[in-house]
């Protein structure tokens, strides 16, 4: 059994409580209009009125997840660039796919008033069936993100050597605890509440990154030595597998896995409901094409944080579970640890945990706007009022973080890390029906409807097929090989390919059969209306004038 | 809201000129191949700093690209400003002209509360 650092503990638990107070005065911050904080408007994006800074911290806080800080640096502390340092180019080529995609999606959503992509879809093609099944893969492909953003919380609780209790309950508690606080304030404060915390987790974790990058590499030996310690830890040879663990810079067999896995990712983040929860809580449609510019500075600190496995690796880090196996995901909070007095590693930590309750607050936010508005607005209550919208979603927004906790204490981890694997892939064979409906009505709604089938369809087995080459159990991984070829790629990218091709052929096929194409809601004129312009204005018309920050 | 049938479409722009377009569509397609040409950078020389060419030539995409999309904001702000300029004054010979009103407001619509008076009644 690990002792318990007492100092970094109190540094954690004192930001916490931070964290927590800042969250419930966050529904007091810049009021929320005559209705309170009792429309989804309010409560579910902010009022709609976050300015530059705020959108940029707010976003930074919700694409970096505290998931990612944890899991790319293990990625590269056990099996090296393929499976961590594609993080990079993946957030690098993310902004000019935002940049073009989201200020028209800011638009036509202030034009009309929708809240979720799914409201867009259904706005655009007029079919209930295809709203649902974009709404659907929201959800489902957020569950088990904002599980992950437990194990975030986990892995720090871990090294600090919580956790060791005989009993489950024991065990767990300190995650309860931090959840019941992170679910109440959210039900309080809406996405308020991750906006204020993003700012004080954004200051902390570039103070923890960059203290680290600047002091670590030269207490090991410089780089030089820290890449070679690398080279030599990452080719020995596995006696499982007869093969290297990873690779310090990817072999030609894993160029096109590496390029896919950056493209995919990027192209599915914002298809994710977090995400653009994010976008429409932004006050213009130029904010989001300012924050496109200006949020890849939170890429170069996910690289520095990258490179920091690498580190670890140098400095014989040691990342064990209190029972004393191997779990690569401690690998960084270790770090911290062992290489800084109490005090700093508790803020770096503080950081990475308060990191986990961002996204989680927003996730839970977005998921529960899906289903209000598509599910129970749509299905069952056609003529729900604002205020019984908001109180549902900041209900579900309770069932939602319920049910990750569960996910979390009661099933094994591996379960969360498998569905976040298949839902990055789902979520990208949303993208045809909401992005070519940015641009165009030319695809069919019905195939559409049958492009995004044939993806998840062929995503799932994919998934599924792909063995551990250790453990030999399914989900191993999200690289296979295109049909018929030996080229390794990620599975996402096939499926995505797949649903365009079902797309356009069926469309072709039902254009000629004259099949009814659906009410378009939607203008030409919506996608370029920014915030003064007639009708946006409407959306907003009882909220406060004054911009938030 | 009326269900039979849309209101017209009101224009809230005037028709785009192709430029900044396609120099906007050349930098942003750039910044996405450039970073996915994994055999053009999966070496480890030239090293710098002992970082291995791989890794700092990937991180050094990260300022790249966000110069460059930079600079598509820069081009697409102006050229959305113009275009919503036209609708409210349609003469063609003060279009181009965006006023001292409009150069001060330079970063954005951010902090658009001039254009929105200036919107109030003249918008169509």
């Amino acid at each position: 059994m690990k002792p318990v650092d007492g100092v970094a503990l109190t540094v954690v638990v004192v930001l916490f409580v931070l964290v927590g107070v800042l969250g419930f005065y966050a529904a007091r911050w810049r009021g929320g209009g005559k209705e309170g904080l009792h429309t989804l408007d309010e409560w579910g994006l902010g009022g709609r009125k976050f300015g530059s800074w705020i959108t940029w911290f707010l976003l930074g806080g919700d694409l970096y997840t505290a998931y990612t800080f944890v899991a790319v640096p293990a990625a590269m502390w056990a099996t090296g660039a393929v499976s961590g340092f594609f993080a990079v180019p993946y957030t690098v080529v993310l902004y000019p796919i935002v940049f073009l995609l989201m200020s028209r999606l800011w638009s036509v959503s202030h034009r009309h008033g929708f809240v979720t992509t799914a409201d867009f879809v259904g706005g655009r093609y007029g079919s209930r069936t295809l709203t649902l099944a974009v709404a659907v893969t929201g959800i489902v492909a957020t569950m088990p993100y904002i599980a992950l953003q437990l194990v975030g919380i986990k892995s720090v609780l871990t090294v600090l050597g919580v956790g060791s209790g005989e009993n489950w309950l024991l065990n767990d508690l300190p995650l309860i605890i931090a959840f019941v606080v992170l679910a109440a304030y959210t039900y309080t404060s809406g996405l308020r509440a991750p906006a204020m915390i993003a700012v004080v987790k954004d200051v902390l974790i570039y103070l923890a990154v960059l203290v680290a990058i600047i002091y670590l590499p030269g207490k090991f030996g410089g780089w030089d030595h820290i890449f070679g310690a690398a080279e030599v830890k990452l080719g020995a040879v596995n006696a499982a597998t007869g093969k290297p663990a990873g690779s310090v810079i990817p072999g030609a067999a894993s160029f096109s896995a590496y390029w896919t896995l950056a493209l995919g990712s990027a192209l599915a983040l914002f298809m994710y409901p977090h995400s653009v929860t994010g976008v429409l809580a932004s006050k213009s449609r130029n904010t989001i094409r300012k924050n496109a510019a200006l949020l890849p500075l939170y890429s170069l600190m996910l690289g520095f944080l990258a490179l920091l496995g690498y580190v670890a690796i140098a400095a014989g880090t040691k990342p064990k579970e209190l029972n004393g196996t191997i779990n690569p995901q401690l690998v960084v909070p270790q770090l911290f640890l062992d290489n800084f007095p109490s005090w700093f590693a508790g803020i770096a930590l503080g950081a990475i945990a308060i990191g986990a309750l961002v996204p989680a607050a927003i996730m839970s936010i977005a998921a529960a706007n899906l289903f209000t508005r598509n599910i129970y607005r749509d299905i069952f209550r056609p003529n729900a009022s604002p205020r019984q919208e908001a109180k549902v979603s900041k209900l579900v927004s309770l069932a939602v973080k319920f049910g990750a906790l569960v996910f979390v204490i009661a099933m094994d981890q591996s379960a969360a890390i498998n569905m976040q694997l298949l839902g990055g892939i789902w979520i990208l064979q949303t993208f045809p029906a909401i992005v070519a409906g940015l641009y165009t009505r030319w695809f069919h709604r019905w195939a559409l409807f049958a492009g995004w089938a044939a993806g998840i369809i062929y995503g799932t087995v994919a998934a599924y097929s792909v063995l551990n080459p250790v453990t030999k159990a399914h989900f191993g991984g999200s690289i296979a090989a295109i049909p018929g070829t030996n080229v390794q790629v990620y599975i996402a990218i096939v499926a995505f390919a797949l649903n365009i091709v079902v797309a356009v052929l069926l469309t072709l096929i039902l254009r000629v059969l004259k099949a009814p194409a659906g009410r378009d809601l939607t203008r030409n004129s919506d996608y370029g209306a920014d915030e003064n312009d007639p009708k946006v204005r409407k959306v907003a018309q009882d909220l406060p004038t004054e911009p938030i920050a | 809201m009326a269900s039979t049938q849309l209101p017209p479409d009101i224009p809230t722009r005037g028709p785009a000129k192709p430029g900044p377009y396609v120099i906007s569509g050349l930098l942003l397609a750039i910044a996405v191949v450039f970073p996915l040409l994994v055999p053009m950078y999966a070496r480890s020389t030239p090293r710098l700093g002992g970082l291995p060419f791989f890794y700092w030539y990937q991180m050094l995409w990260v300022p790249i690209d966000a110069a460059l999309i930079g600079v598509c904001y820069a081009l697409m702000s102006r050229e959305d400003r113009r275009r919503r300029q036209i609708l409210r004054h349609p003469d063609p010979g003060t279009s181009d002209d965006g006023g001292p009103r409009d150069n001060a407001a330079d970063d954005g619509s951010d902090s658009g509360s001039d254009s929105g008076a200036a919107e109030g009644g003249e918008a169509r």
